[in-house]
């Protein structure tokens, strides 16, 4: 049954389109990849499966395109249990790392698989591969072999290929990783237009942290086999909910210390003998209890007379980036790495200098140290 | 190429810059060449001697007559004037009379016996028959008193032979090994029925190595398929086990499937046993045995060049398929078979042109109707002696399979035959 056939005995709106119920995976029998994932994939969305090699991300995304099966639980798709059904009976399109491509067959074939797949008329296949090809700008490519086109190109084809059957759900394993950099932030546009224009759902596994901040309209940070934090780009990043998050997220400052004082939503940490620092508390904690501290290098005021938690420190380095110049304290024997705008970070500032560095006790969070 | 191509507009602007830079660049890469020329040169150098060349020199022994030249060099002489029709002259029988008186009582009588043999049974016997009542007496007709010898002499066939025969070069064993003959007016025709042989050899040859081709590719394919697919641990026991059979002689293993397969051996023992026969199957000695004992020989030249493509087949091209809406069977028609084609080709030639070649298997395990061309150029080479028969025989088998390999280059694309 094809996607569209589904569509029009659809869940009831506000239903989500994929559902995944206390899913488990285990390889071996004894450890499990992923650890009892719930997860609600609204129609229409950008959601990132975001997270480190070994986190559970890709096993996620081939249990719901059905290349792996779940050791248990249960996935649903618009409402229909997809858990047992071979892929071919899906109707998920999906893009695959380096492309796969079939190599056999030339740029027009290979995006009229899926329509031949399902024995499509061949003028109607023409018309429809032919606008696909026009709508990732390849329309005069459709004679070419795949290794004739460069690697955009081919993942332009790959995502033609993939969208061409209008299926509603695309799936997108690290779509990106062999492009270079350049080539990599023009196709993420470009991926993100056909997405607002067609309005399908895509859900897209990446490694790549500000891939996943600049695309997503929400991320699910993976680690160890569970989802650490589900949210909008912007709540991952001003308010991460663990320390794992905060650290996989953008430059991040971790700091190790003992609570010796707890107030209900801040806590005083004691970095070393004479050195304390109050934080926001996110997990509860209390007096004696180890905590890690978050700080973005960037909440780092380096202007004199900052208003809480001030410190002198002496610059160890200072590392120049273009868009930023990095400075590297040490505080109470951690490194402690502020960032500025070269423009604004004052001359005084140079190696070995003291400076007066300072931030607000809001933009400090500590976290239970596990 | 291209890459040169593309290059040279600019090394023509940078030569009018710097006029010694070209020919730097083509003394540098003359260097290269040398070098590289003197690393191939060893192989070159024993390749041609040791195979090209013995190989040239087979090959012209099938057209190669040098026997009648030298031996009957006045016979020789008259009969490339005679012209061939009815009966010669005076001066032929003078001819063949002095050289035979030549070489009376030498070995060479009978090498030129046996030559002329093949294509005239009994001319052995009537060389030397009349060569020990020579010479004739001084002045008498040299006919006359050859007839008198042997009534053969005033036989047309027998000079016709000669005169076909007295060439530098013969078509004699080429057409023998198409089982046919020239009359002697110089028709093509077809040897008697009882004496077709070569024909009925070469399609036996061409069968019975299609259908070990077939078998070695069916079995092949799915093996070399699983193990592409098996984890790093699995595919090399596999491969071993795979590879086993190459651990022991051809000879050795042959003669182990005479004992397994014939009526009192393992395999007829083990089915009567299981109650699936109830009388031994004839399993040796005929072309049962013979492709039973091929197909496991040829096997692992099947399986590993389809492997080591499988190898290369990506499982995302697979999986992307199913993606895509395809079936399992549509799958490995659209995906997977055209990507492990070339490895099919490649060990499907590997397993034909050997199979074509084969002698000892069929020698050993096969009946007398089962011998194939290998045998039979064995057979020419060795206890016949006659190495022209030979020599065109296998100048067949070489064209047979260049024209396989070449249809074959045409369907699935040359580059694809290889072995990656």
């Amino acid at each position: 049954m094809s996607i569209q056939a589904m569509a029009a005995d659809a869940a009831p709106a506000g239903e989500p389109l994929v559902r995944f119920s206390r899913v488990q995976k285990s390889y071996d029998g004894q450890s499990l990849v992923v650890k009892d994932l719930n997860l609600d994939i609204a129609r229409g969305e950008f959601l990132t499966l975001l997270g480190p090699s070994g986190s559970g991300k890709t096993t996620s995304l081939m249990m719901l395109a059905g290349f792996e099966a779940p050791t248990s639980g249960r996935i649903t798709l618009q409402g229909r249990e997809i858990t047992a059904l071979p892929p071919y009976k899906r109707g998920i399109g999906m893009v695959f790392q380096n492309y796969a491509l079939f190599p056999h067959m030339t740029v027009f074939d290979n995006v009229a698989y899926p329509l031949r797949a399902r024995k499509m008329a061949e003028p109607e296949i023409a018309q429809r591969v032919t606008a696909a090809l026009d709508m990732v700008k390849l329309g005069p490519f459709g004679a070419r072999m795949p290794a004739q086109l460069s690697g955009g190109q081919q993942q332009r084809v790959a995502l033609a290929r993939a969208l061409v059957f209008e299926p509603e759900l695309i799936l997108l394993d690290e779509p990106l990783g062999a492009l270079d950099k350049q080539l990599r932030e023009r196709m993420q546009y470009e991926l993100k237009q056909i997405h607002e224009r067609l309005g399908v759902t895509m859900v897209y596994v990446t490694h790549d942290q500000e891939e996943a901040l600049t695309m997503s309209d929400r991320i699910a940070v993976f680690d160890q086999g569970r989802i650490q934090q589900l949210a909008p780009p912007e709540e991952l990043y001003e308010s991460p909910a663990n320390a794992f998050v905060a650290g996989f997220i953008g430059e991040n400052n971790t700091l190790e210390g003992e609570v010796v004082a707890s107030a209900p939503h801040a806590v005083t940490v004691r970095l070393a003998p004479d050195i304390a620092v109050t934080a926001t508390a996110i997990d509860p904690l209390a007096v004696g209890d180890q905590a890690v501290l978050c700080l973005r290098p960037e909440r780092i005021s380096l202007a004199p007379g900052a208003a809480e938690n001030a410190f002198t420190l002496e610059v160890e380095r200072l590392v120049y980036l273009g868009e930023a110049t990095r400075v590297v304290f040490s505080l109470g024997g951690q490194e402690l790495i502020a960032k500025g705008d070269p423009m604004k970070v004052p001359v005084s500032i140079a190696r070995g200098a003291s400076v007066t560095v300072g931030w607000r006790t809001a933009d400090c969070r500590a976290f239970r140290k596990e | 190429m291209t890459a040169m191509a593309s290059a040279s507009p600019r090394s023509v602007s940078v030569a009018v810059e710097n006029p010694g830079l070209a020919a730097q660049v083509s003394a540098s890469e003359r260097k290269h060449l040398i070098k590289m020329l003197a690393l191939l040169a060893p192989s070159v150098i024993f390749t041609a001697l040791f195979f090209v060349l013995p190989l040239a020199l087979f090959m012209f022994r099938s057209v190669d007559n040098p026997e009648i030249q030298t031996y009957l060099p006045r016979t020789a002489e008259v009969m490339q004037s005679w012209s061939g029709q009815g009966e010669p002259d005076e001066a032929a029988f003078a001819a063949i009379a002095a050289d035979l008186n030549a070489i009376r009582g030498q070995p060479s009588l009978g090498l030129i016996g046996r030559r002329l043999n093949y294509a005239l049974p009994g001319a052995r016997g009537l060389l030397t028959k009349t060569a020990r009542r020579l010479p004739i007496a001084e002045g008498a007709s040299a006919k006359d008193a050859l007839i008198a010898i042997d009534k053969q002499w005033a036989d047309p066939a027998l000079w016709g032979v000669l005169h076909q025969q007295s060439g530098r070069l013969t078509d004699f064993y080429l057409l023998t090994a198409l089982d046919l003959h020239k009359s002697p007016e110089g028709e093509l025709r077809r040897v008697a029925p009882e004496q077709r042989i070569f024909i009925d050899l070469y399609g036996r040859t061409l069968s019975v190595s299609l259908t070990v081709t077939a078998l070695c590719l069916l079995i092949g394919f799915p093996v070399a398929a699983v193990m592409a697919r098996a984890g790093k641990r699995a595919a090399s026991w596999m491969l071993m086990l795979v590879l086993v059979p190459f651990w022991t002689s051809l000879l050795v293993r042959s003669t182990a499937w005479v004992i397994l397969l014939q009526n009192e051996g393992l395999v007829n023992k083990a089915l009567m046993a299981l109650g699936i026969i109830s009388s031994p199957l004839p399993l040796v000695f005929n072309r049962a045995g013979v492709i039973i004992a091929m197909v496991h020989v040829l096997l692992p030249y099947a399986i590993l060049p389809i492997y080591s493509v499988m190898k290369g087949v990506s499982g995302n091209h697979l999986r992307a398929a199913a993606s895509l809406g395809a079936s399992p069977l549509r799958v490995f028609r659209t995906v997977y078979l055209p990507l492990t084609l070339p490895g099919v080709a490649a060990g499907g030639t590997l397993v034909f042109v050997l199979s074509v070649g084969f002698y000892v298997t069929p020698a050993l395990v096969g009946g007398p109707g089962d011998q194939m061309i290998g045998y039979f150029i064995a057979y020419f080479t060795n206890s016949a002696v006659n190495w022209g028969l030979a020599s065109a025989l296998g100048a067949f088998l070489l064209i047979v399979v260049a024209a396989i390999y070449l249809a074959l280059g045409k369907l699935v694309g040359f580059n694809r035959l290889r072995v990656r």
